[in-house]
């Protein structure tokens, strides 16, 4: 009691630049324990467990095609059920911000996303219309299309035999069931193969599905084992580790994210810093009558000290609350980047001993110094 | 004896010179004993004040304070002797903004870790006046009330002596004058020791030993 009630008088000596305080900490862990949520799954080792669809690119890159022959091979793996292919067309509808991703497939393409329910007819169109796509709802919406448009791609990476741009019969749209994801374009396969300038007969990467999620990683590793040594030697993987790759095509985001958490932490660590020595200050004539009536250097240390683990703790544990409460709708925006992310205890636990280590560090100096504070020169002060 | 101090001289560092803030101070104070520290500004006195308090580090001499020897002791140890027998009046009373009349007088008594502490604080509150106002907080109170509490807060941890820096200083002179008077009624009660630095010559006047400090010098 004696103790806090000296450390609540610093506190509370100052109030409003001691929420702002904790506020601007506050912040900086809100984005620690978004980032690090993030951070931590691009890290994360492939986990394989519960996954019945594998992805199969080059080892090389997976921006590299591989040979149509690998899906006979992968279809002869014991237990897997089904073998489709895509590849990354690229290309633009009319303006370069109107992205979303655009894959030719083939016809069964659809069976192995039993999730995705197909507007009526849908799949029969695509089977029949060599120029057909089917776009997700949100998409379709977005751009106000409706079944029967005729959606014009402007070429990058595969250009048109004779040139031109790419047109596409809107033939169906689909909805997803177990996730709000329903922002892709599938275009036919056979029209895309031939009619494209090059690398005929050459997906970009094949999903596996298998039939028994527990042989996900034994499969995977069979797989890669069929192609060892080849030219085109084969890495298979999760679909949350394709989206990782994919997305670090911008770089190592793992890096990326905790470089930018770093630098947001040396500003914390600078603004509570310089909150502590502005605090000590001020209060130098009272930190000088504390000594006085007996308080020794140790005490005053540890209350200045005090003070700084209670901005930094209390920040931190409202920004994780703060980050807990978004998560969902965080997530929901980062799952198609990272795959599945999680909002782990780890988060909490990394978050208080972040908390822990900035509130030494920044208070170390000014408690230091109030520690040394001579007590006639501090009363001398007012 | 409460106090007694020989020979007591302190020099400061000025660049290359050394200057001499007080020299061959020697006197003493029985328990019960009031003493006013007096001389005009710079003459010495809060330095004295200082290091009789245990506040400060003599250069060269003697301070037995209830028969510790003072000048022997690091700031640990004179920590821990201001906590057990010294109590303070500051001039600008230093009470803790954030901490209630009451909190303000608890403060050395939990530091001491004295029996009731509350119920000390709230008798010397009543004693100084200002039992209505043990919840208020020093801001809400007048500069006289915050020195009544200071007073309330300077006896309420049971010290031996108590030691006092100007405390009508920044005060008007009614509000001076019931603060002195309090000063002395309370002490009255106990038998501390009472050394008050002031220029107030009618506060001086009703301590039972004055020393006049001139360059450093007790002169009278």
């Amino acid at each position: 009691m004696k103790y806090w009630m000296i450390v609540k008088s610093g506190i509370n000596r100052k109030k409003i630049r001691t929420f702002m305080t904790v506020f601007s900490i506050a912040t900086a862990f809100l984005l620690f324990s978004l980032g690090r949520s993030v951070a931590v799954a691009f890290n994360s080792e492939v986990d394989f467990a519960g996954n019945d669809r594998l992805i199969v690119v080059s080892r090389l890159a997976f921006t590299e095609s591989l040979p149509m022959a690998h899906k006979n091979r992968i279809e002869a793996v014991e237990g897997v059920s089904t073998v489709v292919w895509r590849q990354w067309f690229g290309g633009t509808y009319k303006e370069r911000q109107n992205f979303f991703p655009k894959w030719p497939v083939p016809d069964n393409y659809f069976d192995v996303y039993p999730e995705w329910e197909l507007s009526e007819g849908a799949q029969e169109a695509f089977s029949r219309n060599i120029t057909g796509m089917i776009v997700g709802k949100d998409l379709a919406d977005q751009f106000g299309w409706e079944i029967g448009d005729r959606i014009p791609i402007i070429a990058d990476i595969w250009p048109k035999k004779g040139g031109g741009v790419w047109e596409f019969d809107l033939v169906g749209t689909y909805t997803n069931s177990i996730s709000e994801e329903q922002g892709e374009a599938f275009i036919n396969w056979k029209y895309f193969d031939e009619a494209r300038l090059y690398e005929t007969g050459r997906p970009g990467n094949y999903i596996v599905k298998i039939e028994n999620p527990d042989q996900a990683e034994s499969i995977a590793k069979e797989i890669d084992e069929l192609f060892k040594n080849s030219l085109d030697e084969t890495k298979t993987s999760t679909e949350e580790a394709f989206s990782r790759m994919f997305a670090e095509q911008i770089g190592n985001i793992g890096l990326i994210i905790n470089s930018v958490l770093a630098a947001s932490f040396f500003t914390i660590l600078l603004l509570t810093g310089n909150t502590m020595s502005q605090a000590v200050r001020e209060r130098t004539p009272e930190l000088g009558a504390l000594k006085a009536v007996g308080f020794t250097d140790r005490h005053i240390m540890l209350f200045v000290l005090a003070e700084s683990f209670f901005l930094c703790i209390a920040g931190a544990l409202i920004g994780v609350l703060i980050a807990y409460l978004l998560f969902p709708l965080f997530s929901g925006l980062a799952i198609g980047f990272s795959g599945e992310i999680e909002f782990s205890i780890s988060i909490l636990i990394s978050a208080i001993l972040v908390a822990f280590i900035t509130a030494v560090i920044s208070g170390v100096l000014p408690a230091y110094s109030a520690m040394r504070l001579n007590v006639v020169d501090a009363l001398r002060k007012n | 004896m409460i106090l007694e101090v020989n020979k007591l001289r302190k020099e400061v560092s000025s660049g290359d010179s050394k200057l001499v803030i007080l020299d061959d101070v020697t006197f003493n104070l029985l328990e019960g004993q009031s003493l006013a520290i007096t001389g005009p500004s710079g003459s010495g006195k809060s330095t004295l004040l200082g290091l009789l308090a245990g506040l400060d580090t003599a250069t060269s001499g003697e301070i037995y304070l209830n028969r510790d020897a003072l000048h022997e002791l690091d700031e640990e140890q004179r920590a821990l002797l201001r906590k057990e027998k010294v109590g303070f009046v500051f001039q600008s009373f230093e009470l803790l903004p954030s901490l209630t009349a009451l909190e303000n007088v608890m403060l050395p008594s939990e530091l001491k870790a004295e029996d009731e502490p509350e119920e000390r604080a709230k008798y010397f509150l009543d004693r100084v006046g200002l039992k209505e106002r043990e919840h208020h907080y020093p801001n809400q109170l007048s500069g006289g009330e915050q020195q009544r509490v200071a007073i309330a807060r300077a006896f309420a941890c049971s010290a031996k002596i108590l030691f006092a820096d100007e405390p009508t200083g920044n005060l008007d002179p009614k509000n001076g004058e019931m603060v002195s008077d309090l000063l002395f009624e309370v002490n009255a009660e106990t038998d501390n020791a009472l050394v008050i630095v002031t220029h107030d010559h009618d506060l001086a006047d009703k301590c039972d030993k004055k020393i006049n400090l001139k360059l450093g010098k007790i002169v009278e």
